[in-house]
């Protein structure tokens, strides 16, 4: 039984967030609204920390594949969803439910197909070098969805805006629970140990038989693949979005959540979303402020702290004799 | 053919401008191998450097003939500007001096979004109109060519201050001192440089260029706001990359092919039937060619990892 | 499918410099050979171009039939040529068993698709691998160390585990990169023993790089010796103590010792 523990925390998790979500009708919007960022922000800093943190690839250009999947999601379901609505009988929970997974996916799969492409040519380029590369291909992603045509289907620099408001509690935290569980089991396997072997030392890792190219472009595409669910979900969530809204430092941001929570820590980064998102509403007064206080956090950050709150390290002890 | 050699000056104009910011990137990455993305940073400081000089200096500024007042006004900024980038050398990155290269990195962003948004609380959010240096007016004789003595002057500028730079490291002890560094620090070490001073010469040397840059920028693109730097940072980055990272000829080349690309691609979009704000993405698309075809850049050398 | 390592006439240049010239080399299956020579000889460089890091700009490399310039350094390790590193590679943010570990994931069966449904196979598939690991361990002495981050052991143990984790690659050639390097004599000798036993226990082939002469002339069969990446000289030990142009390589003929430094 204690086999599968991760399985059964898995289904125990989407119950709760099913749960949850029923009763979401007793929750104030306002804070409502502030518990899906923080969903969508942990699913974000999860799949990031996959290619930052534990595979060592620094990819500032997350919010381009966060872009790529609202884009995709939200496209699908403007122009595909009340037709896929009425194939699945009429306006119900079940056929919208139907209809956002499908649209969610497609977001997805857009976004790692990008994050494919990305992959191949640039995993062989050097830290710095990556950085760079990673958010120039998110400002080309910006530039092109801002240079669609406005009357589009992508809505040009205006974006897009109608969005059907399909996003629950169940979606966000039954995304982020998926998430966190394919990261968390895949690292922690035998499998998964190429992943850090990759990020400690490549050449001692190519040494050993392990394949590094394909290690990093696994890690790009999957991170990808979460971050356009995210994305997904975002659209669904403010009903609109433009351009502007993920730009490089909507990826930054990310990349602060997961520097705050220790790198490779998939539980440092989750509460490092959690205290992050918080901080934000709170600041929200302060908006001129707030990016002041976060840009020093960083700073003081990797002076002092640099392995963040909860270092991977507190959780790569393994329990044996 | 009128147009083509337009847009070719217009380039030539702007790209000189990013070669300035190009510069900085390229010393301090020979000297110490790292991106400081606050660089672009710097470059904003100086056009506020420049406007807020002007301000101070008030009834001075129409007082003094316009070639002093602009020089003082340059000198001035370029000046606050070295000492701001070495109290962020200091402050900032010297802490991290052992630490692994990505960990400056990321300091180095904090670094660019603290004086972001810290201009943005002292500047205000919104553009700033940058008083002009100097009367402009086109130049005459160049038939239906429009170039005004702005454009001209800060292309002079430019190449006086890249010419200055290249005897400071060619014929200076400092600058062979810096070329040592680039080469081996630790040798050079050895051999009596003392790396801090070096280092700090450079994140000022590299500063003052930026600042030149800033005001150079706004003088002709006369609204300046705190975050004008991100953009144009990026695009010195490329042209650094480009001509070779740690090359400082390259980074002038890198910036002058970057700057006429982009005037070409702007000038020529309607004719190939893109919209104009696909120049925007020409600086990356170079970028991301040249890592893939030719990662050392045109000028640079190719540096083998010992196994 | 034999082990036997064939270089023929291998040259490698960087740019003007030529590191290794016209270099013609063979290790048979089983073999223990040493490559020696003054600094700068060029033997990291063989090494690199065996386990392709580096390619060859002439000649070929054969291991078992199969051509190696061409493939990438993992798929040379598959071929069955592990290798250890000068400067000590391990993964510092892995502890000892994880070290080893990382070594068993190119003969894997479970892929992403297992490790997320976890069904019996992939747990047997897992524990297999535990018992495998920790059984290697214990026959080098590192097991009850399996849990201690790899940045703590002693520099010898350290030494150890490398070559540990380049055997659980199953190799049929294992390449030692100066492991004597740093130790004290007590070490030397129980390195000496460590790189004998390997050799019997597990029949593979070792070309041994070393700067310390006792190790090589202790357990080397044969001994190529290289200067400016040429090959000078090989056969038995004895046979390269007394070749002249071997003394000469490391201590310099008569006519150098008299003339001043120019």
């Amino acid at each position: 039984m204690m086999k599968y523990k991760a399985q059964i925390a898995l289904l125990i998790a989407l119950a709760v967030s099913l749960g949850l979500s029923m009763c979401s009708g007793q929750i104030d919007d306002y804070y409502l609204d502030i518990l899906l960022n923080v969903g969508i922000n942990i699913t974000l800093a999860v799949s990031l920390n996959l290619v930052n943190g534990h595979t060592g690839q620094f990819s500032l250009g997350h919010a381009g594949f966060m872009s790529l999947g609202a884009y995709g999601a939200s496209v699908f379901s403007l122009q595909m969803g009340d037709r896929l609505i009425t194939v699945f009988g009429g306006q119900s929970v079940f056929a919208t439910s139907v209809t956002f997974l499908i649209a969610l996916t497609v977001g997805g799969v857009c976004a790692a197909a990008c994050g494919w492409l990305v992959g191949v040519p640039s995993l062989r380029l050097r830290g710095d070098y990556l950085a760079i590369v990673t958010l120039g291909f998110n400002e080309i992603i910006r530039v092109v969805l801002q240079n669609t045509s406005g009357d589009g289907a992508f809505g040009g620099a205006l974006g897009l805006k109608g969005i059907p408001l399909y996003t629950n509690i169940f979606w966000t935290f039954g995304v982020a629970a998926v998430t966190i569980y394919t990261i968390s089991c895949m690292v922690n396997s035998t499998y998964g140990r190429g992943f850090l072997a990759v990020r400690d030392d490549e050449v001692a890792a190519e040494a050993m038989g392990v394949n590094t190219v394909r290690y990093k472009v696994t890690a790009f595409v999957l991170g990808a693949f979460f971050a356009g669910l995210a994305g997904g979900l975002y659209a669904h969530l403010r009903g609109t979005i433009s351009p502007e809204g993920f730009n490089f430092l909507k990826s930054v941001d990310v990349v602060v959540i997961v520097i705050l929570g220790g790198m490779g820590s998939t539980p440092g980064v989750v509460l490092a979303a959690i205290v992050l998102t918080l901080l934000n509403e709170k600041l929200r007064d302060f908006e001129q402020y707030r990016m002041v206080v976060f840009s020093l956090i960083l700073i003081i950050m990797m002076i002092v702290r640099p392995q963040g709150l909860l270092p991977a390290t507190l959780f790569q002890r393994r329990k044996n004799a | 053919m009128q147009q083509f050699v337009q847009q070719l000056l217009n380039g030539l104009f702007l790209g000189s401008i990013y070669a300035l910011i190009a510069l900085g990137y390229t010393m301090v990455y020979g000297v110490l191998r790292f991106i400081n993305f606050a660089h672009g940073d710097v470059f904003m400081l100086g056009a506020f450097a420049g406007l807020y000089t002007q301000k101070a200096l008030g009834p001075l500024m129409t007082s003094l003939p316009w070639p002093v007042s602009a020089a003082l006004v340059l000198v001035i900024s370029m000046a606050t500007c070295a000492i701001a980038g070495i109290v962020i050398e200091l402050l900032a990155y010297r802490p991290l001096r052992n630490r692994p290269r990505l960990n400056v990195l990321i300091t180095a962003i904090g670094v660019s979004l603290f004086l972001e948004y810290t201009g943005q609380l002292v500047f205000g959010a919104t553009q700033v109109p940058f008083p002009p240096l100097m009367p402009s007016h086109n130049v005459s004789g160049l038939g239906e060519l429009t170039v005004t003595n702005v454009q001209v002057l800060v292309l002079l500028a430019a190449v006086g201050l890249m010419l200055g730079l290249r005897f400071v490291v060619m014929r200076t002890r400092l600058g062979l001192a810096m070329r040592a560094m680039s080469l081996n620090p630790t040798a050079s070490s050895l051999m009596g440089v003392n790396n801090s001073i070096v280092i700090s010469f450079t994140f000022g040397l590299g500063s003052a260029l930026a600042a030149a840059g800033g005001i150079f920028y706004a003088s002709l693109y006369p609204s300046i706001e705190p975050f004008m730097g991100i953009i144009p940072g990026l695009k010195a980055f490329v042209a650094a990359v480009l001509g070779g990272i740690g090359n400082i000829p390259g980074a002038a080349l890198g910036g002058l092919i970057i700057g006429i690309t982009e005037t070409l691609v702007a000038g020529y979009s309607q004719k190939i039937g893109i919209p104009s704000g696909y120049k925007e993405g020409v600086a990356f698309v170079i970028l991301i060619l040249i890592l893939i075809f030719k990662p050392s850049g045109l000028l640079g050398k190719v540096e083998r990892e010992k196994v | 499918m034999s082990a036997r390592l064939e270089l023929k006439d291998v040259s490698i240049q960087f740019g003007g410099l030529r590191a290794v010239g016209d270099l013609n080399f063979h290790i048979e299956a089983g073999e223990l050979v040493g490559l020696i020579g003054p600094n700068g000889a060029g033997k990291t460089t063989v090494f690199n171009l065996i386990t392709g890091v580096y390619q060859p700009t002439a000649g070929s490399i054969q291991f078992g039939g199969l051509k190696i310039p061409g493939h990438k350094p993992h798929q040379i390790t598959r071929m069955g040529i592990a290798r250890t590193f000068q400067n000590i590679r391990l993964m510092p943010s892995l502890d000892v068993f994880d070290n080893v570990r990382a070594a068993l994931i190119m003969n894997l069966c479970h892929g992403i698709a297992h490790a997320l449904t976890r069904g019996p196979k992939y747990q047997e598939e897992e524990q297999r691998l535990e018992n495998d690991i920790m059984e290697l361990l214990d026959i080098f002495g590192l097991k009850d160390a399996s849990c201690t981050p790899c940045k703590s052991l002693s520099y010898g143990d350290q030494r150890r585990l490398e070559i540990v984790r380049a055997l659980a690659t199953k190799p049929k050639l294992l390449l030692l990169d100066e492991p004597a390097a740093g130790m004290n004599p007590t070490e030397k000798v129980e390195l000496m023993k460590l790189i004998q036993f390997v050799k019997d226990k597990y029949q593979i082939g070792v070309l041994l790089v070393e700067h310390d002469m006792k190790v090589v002339m202790g357990i080397c069969q044969r001994i190529a010796v290289l200067e400016y990446g040429i090959k000078i000289a090989e056969g038995t030990p004895d046979e390269i103590k007394c070749n002249p142009k071997v003394i000469a390589a490391y201590l310099g003929t008569e006519d150098q010792k008299q003339k001043p430094d120019a």
